[in-house]
């Protein structure tokens, strides 16, 4: 059973998970195709991302994850010669249809990078300056409120709290990213992108995001993209996996990593690719 | 099969053995060379920054050393008396009598006191030559100033003419024929007489740094050129400023990438390259000819300078945007803010430093700009200080060009001091881009 057709993963795998009724689809894509220019990246993906998990995308190198991720809060755009076709539903409205701003959907979806970039400016200010310029909050009471809270959902507010005046990017690197993370959640988005968030951290800092990434599923909708099998068995419900384009394979996690369906699937997991 | 393999018979250990020893030679070799090479090449450059430095001290130290004759100027010490019968014989105090008096016939009478056995008409005439003509000027603003002056004797330090200044600094001596001089043996004489009276002495040519250009050397001042650089500069930078970091902006961040914006770009390095006079001509045939702004004025030779220093800003403004890390873009992009606040909030403030330093090494360049200003009239001789930006002026280059073309002997040593403080300018402008560069250097 080596050629599984996709879409009949997603019908395979889709039962398996525990409380399917009651999850709410938070992304709902389909036949998603990206171009970049003449070639294309991405095949036809079908994908649901529901509310309140941790949705894994895992792949080898080049097999269009981060462009997959970066369709969902259209970042996409900023590259001229990117082209995406197909359905990309949040909530049931497209995101790349006139009824979406593009600024308001960046909003609702923010987005955490492989590294870690702050501005170039105070810790405080990294964090302030979302809910800022959205008009979240506005007197200073308000936003130190929101600082506060940002920071210490992301487990950073103790290291940080004396020095709220000092540069952002003095910060050590996995306390950087956890910056970013406080600084997206700051603006109290739905659904949080995370694209290999850990790729530049020691093994101590990985474990302190895994466990925010754990923390932060009961108010967020999260997708993480990631090399590390174990960080996707540890912090995902669901795993997505990417071949070169496609998406071969998807469901709960547990199922991927112990049973999966497709041969590309196994040999990734069980490390004969990628 | 050849001679060569027959005889290579060799164990594969062998070989290896051999390959390695053969590259390790072929390394050590090769080492000497590359160790030449380098060492050469860094003899070449301590050469050229050598050469470069050299140029520099000989050039600074010529002009430097006839420059600095000129900030001193040689004054006479004399006691006038304001006399009211010459001055304002009916005493009335009024502004034109006070302004019309013979204040000439004043001053030269307390010279020619000093020699009473002066008495041809020609003597006489040789004998006030001393004087500068700026001597009754001074007078003159005195009393007009304070007419309650009138009837003191007040001891004044009043200016010698250029041509003995110039002998009382030794660059005219009589080493040359009489003939071939300008100041006679008899006024040598006279001069030399004065000296032993001990009132003649070299004093700070404050003149040189409050006055505009004039006809007589030791009147002539750089502050009307000084001024009409400010004006000029502050129009240019008014102009290409703005105009050049929004042009900037707009290329590297809003416009679509395409045919028509790679040919903006290519005639924008384009327009860097065409000769400084072009843009003379233009601004005379447009600024003067079609619109009929005032010729000789800072305003057009601002906005000629401005066409000019358009490209540097534009080129030097869109490297430090593109300089500015994409994950910060992205980082805002990310968190929701619209292109605009991505550009003013955080791309614009980190690119500033770059924007800065160089529209600063822009202005330098167009502060010592010639050509361009002579096409729209601003060689004019202009003795008056402009007030406006629609002032007939004159820039410290062309003063430098002026100067240098005139006959005047005293004025060989006003072009270098006129050049000393172009050059002043211009380091302090680029000192000011170091430091700016220096203090908003941020890193990410
Ligand atoms: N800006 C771009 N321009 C052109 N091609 C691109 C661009 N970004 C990605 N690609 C191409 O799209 C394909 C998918 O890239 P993508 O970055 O999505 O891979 P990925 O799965 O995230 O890989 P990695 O795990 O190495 O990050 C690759 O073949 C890549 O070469
Ligand atoms: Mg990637």
């Amino acid at each position: 059973m080596g050629e599984v057709d996709m879409s009949n993963a997603v019908e395979v795998t889709a039962p398996m998970a525990s409380s399917d009724a009651a999850r709410e689809t938070k992304f709902h894509t389909r036949g998603v195709q990206v171009f970049y220019g003449e070639k294309q990246a991405l095949f036809d993906v079908d994908l649901d991302i529901y509310e309140n998990e941790v949705t894994a995308l895992i792949g080898p190198s080049g097999c269009g994850k981060s462009t997959y991720l970066r369709t969902l809060n259209r970042m996409n755009d900023t590259i001229d010669i990117c082209r995406v076709k197909g359905k990309i539903e949040l909530d049931g409205t497209d995101v790349y249809s006139d009824k979406i701003d593009v600024v308001h959907l960046r909003a609702r979806v923010g987005m955490v990078f492989q590294k870690p970039n702050p501005f170039p400016k105070s810790i405080y200010e990294n964090i302030a300056y979302g809910p800022r310029i959205h008009g979240i909050a506005t007197g200073k009471e308000d936003i130190d409120q929101i600082v506060e809270e940002s920071l210490t959902k992301a487990s950073l507010w103790n290291e940080v709290k004396d020095r709220l005046d000092e540069p952002g990017t003095g910060l050590s690197g996995g306390q950087q990213q956890r910056l970013c993370i406080a600084r997206a959640i700051a603006v109290q988005p739905e659904v949080i992108l995370m694209d290999e968030p850990c790729s530049a951290l020691d093994p101590i800092a990985t474990a302190r995001i895994e466990e925010l990434i754990d923390e932060l599923r009961d108010n967020f909708t999260i997708v993480i993209v990631t090399h590390s099998m174990q960080q996707a068995a540890r912090v995902s419900q669901r795993t997505a996996f990417f071949h070169l384009g496609d998406l071969v394979e998807v469901g709960e996690t547990g199922k991927i990593f112990t049973t999966p369906q497709d041969q590309r699937t196994q040999d990734y997991i069980t490390g004969r690719f990628g | 099969m050849t001679d060569a393999v027959m005889t290579d018979v060799q164990t594969p250990d062998q070989m290896r053995r051999d390959r390695a020893a053969r590259a390790s030679n072929a390394v050590r070799r090769s080492l000497k060379k590359r160790y030449a090479a380098e060492a050469r090449f860094r003899a070449y450059g301590i050469g050229a920054v050598g050469l470069a430095l050299a140029c520099i001290v000989v050039l600074f130290s010529t002009i430097i050393s006839s420059g600095l004759p000129a900030f001193t100027q040689s004054a006479i010490t004399l006691n006038v008396e304001l006399k009211q019968d010459v001055i304002d014989p009916e005493g009335t105090r009024d502004k034109s009598t006070l302004i019309n008096a013979n204040y000439r016939k004043l001053v030269f009478d307390t010279l020619l006191a000093e020699f009473p056995e002066v008495t041809g008409r020609r003597d006489k005439r040789a004998l006030t030559a001393i004087l500068s003509s700026g001597a009754a000027f001074q007078v003159q603003q005195l009393v007009t100033s304070d007419p309650s002056l009138i009837g003191q004797t007040l001891e004044l330090s009043l200016p010698v003419a250029a041509d003995f200044d110039l002998y009382n600094k030794g660059v005219i001596n009589k080493g040359t024929a009489e003939s071939d001089r300008r100041v006679s043996d008899q006024q040598m004489a006279w001069f030399d007489t004065l000296k032993e009276r001990g009132i003649i002495e070299s004093e700070l040519n404050t003149t040189f740094f409050t006055n505009a250009d004039s006809r007589e050397p030791e009147l002539a001042g750089i502050l009307g050129a000084a001024m009409g650089s400010l004006f000029t500069m502050l129009v240019t930078l008014a102009l290409s400023f703005p105009i050049g970091v929004c042009a900037a902006v707009y290329l590297e961040e809003f416009a679509p990438k395409n045919r028509l914006t790679q040919i903006i770009e290519v005639n924008i390095n384009n327009l860097a390259a065409v000769p400084s006079i072009v843009f003379g001509l233009l601004g005379l045939a447009v600024f003067i000819n079609f619109f009929g702004l005032p010729r000789s004025a800072p305003l057009v030779g601002g906005m000629v300078l401005a066409l000019m220093t358009l490209p540097t800003i534009i080129i030097a403004s869109r490297a430090a945007l593109k300089a500015v890390p994409p994950s910060i873009r992205e980082a805002a992009l990310g968190l929701g803010a619209s292109r605009m606040q991505v550009v003013t909030h955080h791309v614009l403030p980190l690119a500033m430093p770059g924007i800065l330093t160089g529209t600063i090494i822009g202005m330098a360049q167009a502060l010592g700009e010639t050509a361009p200003l002579l096409m729209i009239g601003m060689v004019a001789f202009i003795v008056d200080i402009p007030g406006g930006i629609t002032d007939p002026a004159t820039v410290l280059p062309v003063q430098v060009y002026l100067w240098a073309d005139s006959p005047e002997r005293a004025f060989v040593a006003r072009t270098s001091a006129a050049i000393m403080i172009l050059l002043t300018f211009l380091i302090l402008m680029n000192a000011l881009a170091v430091l700016l560069r220096k203090k908003f250097e941020r890193r990410w």
